[in-house]
């Protein structure tokens, strides 16, 4: 029997052939925890008589959920974060780096084939390159580093074909939430995704990062995309299933079709076409995040507000995803772009995100933002209404105050 | 092990709902427990004596990884939580803190009553009608982990994993 992408990556790090429901103890290559989840990891790690990390270099620590510390009790946990890793040499990104799973790409501690655990759901964005990568908590994460391994079930595999082109407008936000909409908030528990199909040649690495992102918003356990078309500042091996591999389910999802979605409060999987919901008034709209944080995402943004201003009443929060991003942008006037038009920056981080500081939303307003979740509270507010959609939508709809199509703006953008 | 439920027939209760990533920044665990589950139920963690049962519907502990979720339930006096179904990561936090958790996919447990748990055997009895409930099966390596109390415990002892 043929392997899926994940089967082929999973029995390189077990040693032997495994294939879906398996249990398997695996190597792991690289492990990552945040300041929301190190602290416990730290105090669990040293409860079970660990020292050093089994690889310090490959244990990376980023301090980007709550950074910079809003309280004394988050830069106590931040000061317990840089104490370890000083005393263990393990590698530490400090506040103001950037959001984890961006560094996790960028600075190259994530590669194609690998597996990668990490202690914050959101690990599953380094499927975008092609490796294994999951979420965990924190005491999982302190046997990591206890022991470089850790045990799973190897999990069966949805094929989700990406066929056709994004029309202007649709970007990859659009088609992953398609997806989203289509399999359901628990459409791929204790599954893995593997995307493949035409639409790849025209993601680009960041677009594959917003889609391997959200897998866990369908309950998946990792969202692998093939490497076909992917480019890296290094050469590496590109891993395909066999095609006699076995899948699950198969989806296949005509991207040419696609309108601009939404997803509407409060779960992501309430998926929308835009046009169910143009018109809902804003008072904030976000963009960063994992999800949409990279430079093209403020690219789209800055093309869309060039030489305009914000609707009245209208705030706007932009958060890079990382330093690098953040550098680029000013570098390439982006920044300037977006705080002409009257936009407020934040640090590098998951900012308003996780509803822990730097733009918590009042009662009963309405934000449109970039981000993968809109929970009950999520941003900090249980009594805010948080919708979800790309990079284009949140742009339109700030210059409009209104949930806005980017189809057109970004039609004449082109053209 | 019998105890009072609380019964919450929703599906797709996230981590968030069930301890706001506000709070979540802390080593301080009696504060998971004051903000338990308040964006579903202010009045959570006044209702709940040590050793009673949450029960809710599919896909319980969706979204974040954080195991503040689980230890935020235990230390609120939760002996055990049944759900119809659970996301994958909250299910591992759940066992790795020495939560017990059962997955009983057509309960249809009421309000207000006892019931009766066995953990070894995996049957919950319904101690008003007498109905009785298998819930669904565990792997080894995860029935081991619980009975040490938990992951720190378990690899404490054997120091590495046996599947």
């Amino acid at each position: 029997m043929g392997q899926t992408i994940v089967e082929k990556i999973l029995s390189r790090h077990a040693g032997k052939d495994v294939e879906a429901s398996d249990l398997a103890i695996v190597n792991v290559d690289a492990a990552m925890a945040t300041d929301a989840s190190a602290p416990f990891a730290i105090k669990a790690f040293r409860e079970m008589g660990g020292k050093k990390p089994w690889n310090p270099e490959r244990m990376v620590f980023v301090i980007d959920h709550g950074a910079p510390a809003p309280n004394e009790r988050i830069a106590n946990l931040h000061k317990i974060i840089r104490e370890f890793t000083t005393e263990t040499g393990s590698t530490l990104f400090d506040a103001g780096s950037g959001i984890c799973h961006q560094i996790m790409i960028d600075e190259e501690q994530a590669h194609p084939g690998e597996l990668i655990i990490g202690a914050d759901s959101h690990s599953v964005t380094y499927g975008a390159i092609g490796a294994f990568s999951t979420g965990v908590g924190a005491t999982d994460l302190a046997a990591v580093m206890l022991t470089g391994k850790t045990w799973l079930k190897v999990p069966p595999t949805i094929r989700v074909e990406l066929n056709g082109r994004p029309n202007p407008g649709v970007q990859s936000k659009d088609i992953i939430l398609a997806v989203v909409e289509k399999l359901g908030m628990d459409g791929a528990t204790y599954k893995a995704l593997e995307y493949s199909g035409s639409a790849l040649e025209y993601l680009s690495l960041g677009g594959r990062m917003t889609i391997a992102n959200m897998a866990v918003e369908m309950g998946g356990k990792a969202g692998v995309i093939e490497t076909t078309g992917l480019e890296l500042p290094y050469d590496f091996e590109h891993i395909h299933p066999d095609s006699d591999a076995n899948y699950i389910a198969e989806y296949s999802i005509d991207i040419s079709a696609l309108r601009p979605k939404v997803s509407t409060p409060h779960s992501p999987a309430n998926v929308s076409d835009i046009d169910e919901v143009l018109g809902t008034k804003i008072d904030l709209v976000f963009l960063g995040t994992c999800t949409n944080g990279r430079l093209e995402d403020l690219h789209t943004a800055a093309s869309i507000l060039k030489k305009k201003k914000l609707a009245p009443g209208v705030r706007m929060i932009v958060t890079p995803a990382s330093r690098k991003v953040m550098n680029a942008a000013m570098a390439d006037g982006t920044m300037n772009i977006l705080s002409d038009a009257g936009a407020m920056f934040i640090p590098p981080g998951c900012g308003p995100c996780v509803g822990t500081h730097l733009g918590v939303p009042a009662d009963s307003e309405t934000i449109l933002s970039t981000a993968n979740r809109n929970f009950p509270g999520r941003m900090g507010n249980p009594k805010a209404q948080v919708f979800l959609s790309s990079p284009a939508t949140v742009a339109a709809s700030a210059l409009k105050g209104e949930i806005t199509d980017p189809t057109e703006v970004m039609e004449e953008i082109i053209s | 092990m019998k105890g009072k439920v609380h019964v919450y027939d929703v599906d797709n209760i996230d981590t968030d709902r069930i301890i706001p990533g506000k709070y979540t920044k802390t080593l301080d665990m009696s504060v998971l427990a004051e903000h338990c589950l308040e964006d579903l139920d202010e009045s959570f963690n006044s209702k709940v004596t040590k050793g009673d049962i949450l029960v809710a519907g599919e896909n319980f502990g969706c979204g974040s990884s954080r195991e503040q979720a689980p230890v935020a339930i235990k230390v609120a006096g939760i002996y055990a939580v049944i759900a119809k179904s659970f996301a994958r990561i909250f299910y591992r936090n759940a066992i790795n803190v020495g939560l017990p958790i059962l997955e009983i996919a057509d309960h249809s447990i009421s309000p207000g009553i006892e019931l009766d748990i066995d953990l070894q055997s995996g049957i919950v009895k319904d101690l008003a009608s007498e109905k009785v409930y298998q819930s669904a099966k565990m792997p080894k390596v995860m029935i081991d982990i619980l009975e040490a109390g938990g992951l720190v415990s378990y690899l404490s002892k054997y120091g590495d994993y046996k599947l």
